[in-house]
């Protein structure tokens, strides 16, 4: 287990992070979420001994960070943001130098953590050869190398196309059955699709600690529905509308070709059928009726409003 | 002993690094033409089959040679972001700074021995003393790893490979000029020359081992590292 408690860092006067307290439970996958310049990368980089707290400490598993940096260091594995990687090493020199330095021995090590990560086809390029998205996958073999309890990883998928993302992905929801996983990023589906806990950061404090889940039903308040359809001008799609159970607004939208228009609805109520029928008995043609997936984003944007503006690191 | 074994692995890591990159032969190649020219000169021109030519001018050399092969140990680093991926590894300050420091005094070692070949030359031709070329040699080394700290200090404090060069050069130097500008100095300042690397130089390459200057080499490189964990330490 991994306590945090009142961690403070601050790069000259700008104060990265304050006084930000969180305990991370064994065998789940938590994600740092927040705005860029929030604070992520300035608390992984306590986390994994590269840099030190102003203030604070951090206990991992009734150890000191402060007093024993080389004990916690052999505990994780961590990968900073974009994988820094000695680019001018090949692959599996790299590893094994890795391996060395952990004190692993065993050569069959290696070839195990690349086949995980299913690097071995590129085991004898340069690093400097390779796209983003294997180099990624070497950064996570370089971190797993030594089978660590806690994995700590920068923004795992910046910068990556959209199949390498859901690659990664997987394998850091595979590694989170078995190990701690603590990783940072500012993308909202990201959270929701690995993380079973979030942690939402802005300027450098916590605005949100709670399970991924808890904080989606969180969203109360309304959910919206985009209406297409044809056969009828707003006004008339307005009236036949409004008598329905939990609609509470019904907004025009232009463009096209077609009646639009967004309905406001309760959190709880499901209109959809109404709807429906409603067209039906009017012989409209429905072109399009979508429900505005409910996610974080708005518990987010609320928790982080006015935080975007891009601050040193 | 287990600490030592994490600065071995770091140094054979960065050795294997400077010869994988054209650095290490175009500074190797630089060094060789130049000590050749002034060993070549005295023993065409003048007709002396011996090495002093080649030691006179040495740390001057050394000064300018050393510089460009430890600007990378740091500086690189730190430019391409490497350095949070090696502070994270399970290693200290003092095994990082060292490896790097025992990787650069052996590839200033290794730039000195094709050398060697100048010392058959002369002994085919000539029988020179050979106390002034022991001392040479062991001088060169303590001087190659002097300065060797003294760059690897000013690559920890940037992360610009230039940047790194000029410092560690004009550091360098500043330590070879120290004892000939003495001169200009008022007396009571010529204790000076003592910090001079050359002063110091000049008397082993005499072919005389002088504790006093095996310290001084000795107490520079281990000042010069202390100073790097200390940078390394305090950049976090």
């Amino acid at each position: 287990m991994i306590t945090v408690d009142g961690l403070s860092k601050s790069y000259g006067d700008f104060k990265a992070v304050d006084d930000i307290s969180f305990k991370i439970r064994d065998g789940e996958i938590t994600g740092l979420l927040g705005p860029n310049g929030a604070g992520k990368t300035t608390t992984l980089r306590m986390l994994s001994c590269y840099l030190s707290p102003d203030s604070g400490s951090i206990t991992v598993d009734e150890k000191k960070s402060a007093d024993n940096q080389l004990d916690i260091k052999k505990m994780i594995g961590y990968l900073p943001e974009s994988a820094p990687l000695y680019s001018d090493m090949m692959v599996y020199d790299y590893l094994k130098y890795v391996a060395e330095i952990r004190g692993i021995t065993d050569e069959g090590r290696i070839s195990e953590v690349a086949g995980v990560c299913r690097i071995t086809d590129v085991m004898h390029k340069n690093i400097n050869e390779l796209s983003k998205g294997y180099k990624q996958r070497v950064g996570l073999a370089h971190a797993m190398i030594h089978d660590p309890q806690i994995l700590i990883l920068d923004e795992p998928t910046s910068g990556l196309d959209p199949i390498e993302i859901v690659e990664i992905r997987n394998l850091i929801k595979e590694l989170g059955k078995k190990k701690t996983v603590i990783l940072s990023t500012h993308i909202l589906s990201e959270v929701e699709a690995t993380c079973d806990r979030v942690i939402i950061i802005n300027r450098g404090r916590i605005v949100a600690d709670d399970s991924t889940e808890n904080l989606q039903s969180a969203v109360k308040g309304d959910k919206d529905i985009i209406f297409r359809v044809s056969g009828t001008d707003f006004s008339g799609l307005k009236s036949a509308l409004s008598g329905i159970n939990g609609i509470k607004n019904i907004a025009n939208i232009d463009g096209d070709e077609f009646t639009s228009a967004v309905l406001t609805v309760d959190h709880q109520a499901e209109v959809r059928p109404e709807i429906f029928k409603t067209a039906v008995q009017n012989n409209w043609v429905i072109y399009e009726m979508k429900q505005e997936h409910l996610s974080l984003e708005n518990v987010f944007r609320e928790l982080t409003t006015g935080g975007e503006d891009e601050k040193a690191k | 002993m287990k600490r030592l074994n994490e600065s071995l692995i770091i140094m054979r890591k960065e050795l294997k690094g400077y010869f994988n990159s054209p650095i290490a032969y175009i500074v190797i190649t630089v060094f060789l033409a130049f000590t050749g020219f002034f060993f070549f000169k005295d023993f065409f021109y003048f007709n002396q089959a011996e090495m002093r030519g080649l030691f006179q001018t040495l740390p001057l050399m050394l000064s300018f040679v050393i510089p460009a092969v430890t600007m990378k140990l740091f500086a690189e680093e730190r430019q391409s972001g490497s350095f949070e991926i090696l502070m994270t590894l399970p290693v200290s300050a003092w095994d990082v700074a060292l490896g790097k420091f025992f990787a650069g005094a052996a590839f200033s070692a290794i730039m000195l021995s094709p050398t060697l070949i100048y010392l058959v030359t002369v002994f085919l031709v000539g029988s020179p003393d050979p106390g002034p070329v022991i001392g040479g040699y062991i001088g060169a080394i303590l001087l190659g790893a002097a300065y060797t700290s003294i760059g690897l200090l000013a690559s920890s404090y940037t992360r610009n490979q230039i940047v790194s060069f000029i410092i560690a050069w004009a550091a360098c130097f500043l330590l070879w000029i120290i004892d000939k500008v003495i001169i200009f100095l008022p007396a009571p300042l010529g204790f000076l020359s003592y910090f001079g690397t050359d002063f110091h130089f000049q008397n082993i390459a005499r072919g005389i081992i002088d504790t006093r200057d095996v310290i001084y080499f000795v107490s520079l490189c281990a000042l010069s590292l202390m100073f790097t964990v200390k940078t390394v330490e305090e950049r976090r």
